[in-house]
């Protein structure tokens, strides 16, 4: 920007050199401090991944039988990356259908004066702490499992995820999936909501004037525009559901390696949630394998939410998901 | 009641066929929705009091024979698309409904658990020296003020002054660098930001160190880019007309962005920031690894463990003593006490905005 000119007099007009704009101290210190303030940033993010990584080295090459387990990193890490992502996708399949369902009741179906408080509603669903639903998925919904399970094991048991023997506590991956399904469940409705929001009115009206019902103007004229919104919600949603911590080391009986049994007591441990139970006992090369673990963890939601700004950022006019 | 008008010309007596896209179709009257509701209610309650009766199965069952019998009746009547139509809005009433169930049950269950030991004593007693039944959070709820106002400390300036950057100065690939890292920032998970703070501390001070500061170094790490986000988004809402009526009266930038950007963004800004601090005061697991866990009051982030309120709650539950209840109890209250602060800043958030909002004329 070359506005920041101090008043003066008109220049002479034939001056050789065009009058430079006068720079402040002020300006110069401020500006200064605001591009230190975005280097720091870059900075901090480096250092996240530096410090990590060098706290990570003693694990990556030390001898495989050090390595908790006894079978090296692969064998240690492997179990905890199904897990988390078993769990993220259970997450993910139950919120986004409902997600969406809930932004388009909020947009095109509630009432007018009415949209704004539940859509706040929705939002207080987000400032619960991950402590308390944990604390909640543990008190009630675990136990509120036990019942359909067993009917899930006694009639889909053939199914390989409902095989069973089916958890009596409630402890189970499904529940697990559940509670962080609930807890990212806001996320995905505040980013299909702004979506929705902005389809353009010519659209919807020109559809309901060639007489389309409610529900056919929104498949016609809501969706498509909302699609990669909705997409990006959801890979939001998938980056929130596979770094959740406390929630599922509350809720999860973990025991037992690799199974896609959704309901039995032996499930994999997710690796946020290994962190937080192991963390505080751990000594030595324990710590530094949790950590390489922990890396492990930042690498993929750094992918998968990479790719959700990217999705995000090809639209332009959507200004963005918070 | 109503004339009866005779379309057909007396004249003429052929009667034109419409087009089958405007013929007359029936309409359902309003009141048979509620009827088909009530109707269904009475139908699957009437055969599960035979059959045993459990509120979800009732829930669950009402509102499919609600549905497929609206459905049926309308396609009747209304033709296929209607009745599609009337499906989808039940259907999307239904799904929001159900979102809320999880709200509602997790508000009532911890009241419930919670206001047994919501009492004097847990605000004013520490753990130190209890066994038993008794004790209560005042060095968590300490705690978890001096690290979150540690956190927010360091990061509303550098929060404030990036997004300044970003929207006053920013230009070319070092804003779009930005731009993006802070959006990836916004996803990292909380425990790594854990695991940050500690390994940096760690390098300095050896393995065994948990710290307080070290706590809020995690937070600041979760809390900036929400800072970012929410001050850029007001910023970038302020006209344009203000910082060139400001240039034209010869007012240097600086000086523009803090007499006239930000105070026109003040409203905006300070919500978005109470709600950063919302959600990083409930933070569980960087505090679980940077910080720990004691039973005293220790005021000093500089200086071994600090208790906070979201693990206290954890460390209660997690590994209670002998008896279990007086453990269970004081966790459950830390959850609800922890559940109000959380809700009292989203309101004060809303509060802030409405009040101080710039008036518009």
């Amino acid at each position: 920007m070359t506005t920041d000119t101090s008043p003066r007099l008109n220049p002479p007009t034939e001056s050789v050199q065009p009058p430079k704009p006068v720079i402040q101290r002020g300006d110069r210190i401020f500006s200064g401090a605001a591009t230190a303030a975005g280097v720091l940033i870059l900075v901090v993010l480096a250092g996240v991944a530096a410090f990590l990584v060098i706290q990570a080295a003693p694990a990556l090459v030390a001898p495989a039988e050090t390595i908790p387990g006894g079978n090296g990193l692969v064998a240690y890490i492997g179990p905890l990356i199904f897990g988390t992502l078993l769990a993220a996708i259970i997450a993910l399949i139950v919120a986004t259908p409902l997600a969406v369902s809930v932004a388009l009741f909020i947009t095109h179906y509630a009432p007018r004066r009415f949209a704004q408080t539940l859509g706040y509603l929705i939002d207080l669903l987000a400032a619960v702490p991950s402590i308390v639903f944990g604390l909640w998925g543990v008190a009630v919904l675990a136990p509120a499992s036990v019942g359909p399970t067993t009917w899930l094991q006694e009639n889909l048991g053939f199914i390989p995820l409902f095989a069973g023997p089916v958890s009596t506590t409630g402890a189970t991956m499904l529940v697990a999936g559940l509670v962080l399904a609930v807890m990212i469940l806001p996320i995905i409705t505040a980013v299909s909501r702004e979506v929705f929001l902005q389809t353009p009115t010519l659209h919807e009206e020109a559809a309901l004037a060639l007489g389309a019902t409610r529900w056919e103007m929104i498949r016609m004229a809501v969706l498509p525009f909302g699609r990669s919104g909705i997409i990006s919600g959801a890979m939001l949603g998938l980056g929130r559901a596979l770094g959740e911590t406390m929630a599922v080391a509350i809720v999860l009986s973990v025991s037992g390696g690799i199974t896609v049994n959704l309901i039995s007591s032996g499930n994999p441990p997710t690796i946020a949630a290994n962190i937080a139970l192991e963390f505080p006992e751990s000594t030595g090369i324990e710590v530094n394998t949790l950590i390489a673990s922990g890396l492990v963890l930042f690498l993929i939601t750094l992918a998968v939410n990479s790719l959700a700004r990217f999705i995000i950022n090809r639209r332009r006019e959507f200004s963005g998901a918070n | 009641m109503s004339i009866e008008t005779d379309r057909r010309d007396p004249d003429r007596d052929v009667e034109i066929p419409l087009p089958p896209a405007l013929r007359k179709q029936g309409q359902l009257k309003p009141w048979v929705t509620p009827g088909m509701l009530g109707a269904a209610a009475v139908v699957v309650g009437g055969l599960l009091v035979l059959a045993g009766f459990s509120t979800g199965l009732f829930i669950v069952g009402t509102f499919i024979v609600f549905a497929v019998g609206l459905y049926v009746l309308s396609r009747a009547v209304e033709g296929r698309r209607k009745a599609t139509d009337r499906l989808v809005t039940v259907t999307v009433t239904a799904a929001f409904l159900l979102a809320l169930i999880p709200l509602v049950s997790v508000i009532i269950t911890v009241i419930g658990n919670g206001v047994a030991r919501f009492d004097a004593t847990f605000f004013t007693s520490s753990l130190r020296g209890v066994v038993g039944e008794g004790g209560g959070a005042y060095h968590a709820i300490i705690g978890t003020l001096i690290i979150t106002g540690l956190a927010a400390l360091m990061s509303i300036p550098v929060g404030l002054l990036t997004a300044v950057y970003l929207v006053e100065y920013g230009k070319g690939r070092l804003a779009r660098a930005i731009t993006f890292f802070v959006d990836v920032m916004t996803g990292i998970p909380s425990i790594v930001a854990g695991l940050f703070a500690f390994a940096l501390f760690a390098l300095f001070f050896g393995p065994g160190i948990r710290l307080g500061f070290a706590g809020a170094v995690a937070l600041s790490v979760l809390m900036i880019p929400v800072v970012v986000r929410a001050t850029e988004e007001m910023l970038k809402i302020v006209p344009n007309e203000l910082r060139e009526a400001a240039y034209a009266l010869g007012v240097p930038k600086w000086r523009t962005i803090i007499k006239v950007v930000i105070p026109t963004s003040i409203a905006g800004i300070a919500s978005g920031v109470t709600l950063a601090i919302a959600r990083v005061i409930g933070e569980t697991a960087p505090l679980l690894i940077a910080v720990g866990i004691t039973t005293g009051v220790n005021i000093n982030p500089f200086d071994g463990r600090m208790a906070t309120l979201p693990v206290f709650s954890y460390n209660s539950y997690a590994f209670p003593g002998v008896p279990r209840e007086p453990f269970l109890d004081r966790a459950w209250t830390a959850a609800l006490v922890l559940i109000i602060i959380v809700m009292l800043l989203n309101l004060l958030a809303r509060l802030i905005a409405r009040t101080f909002a710039p008036k518009t004329r």
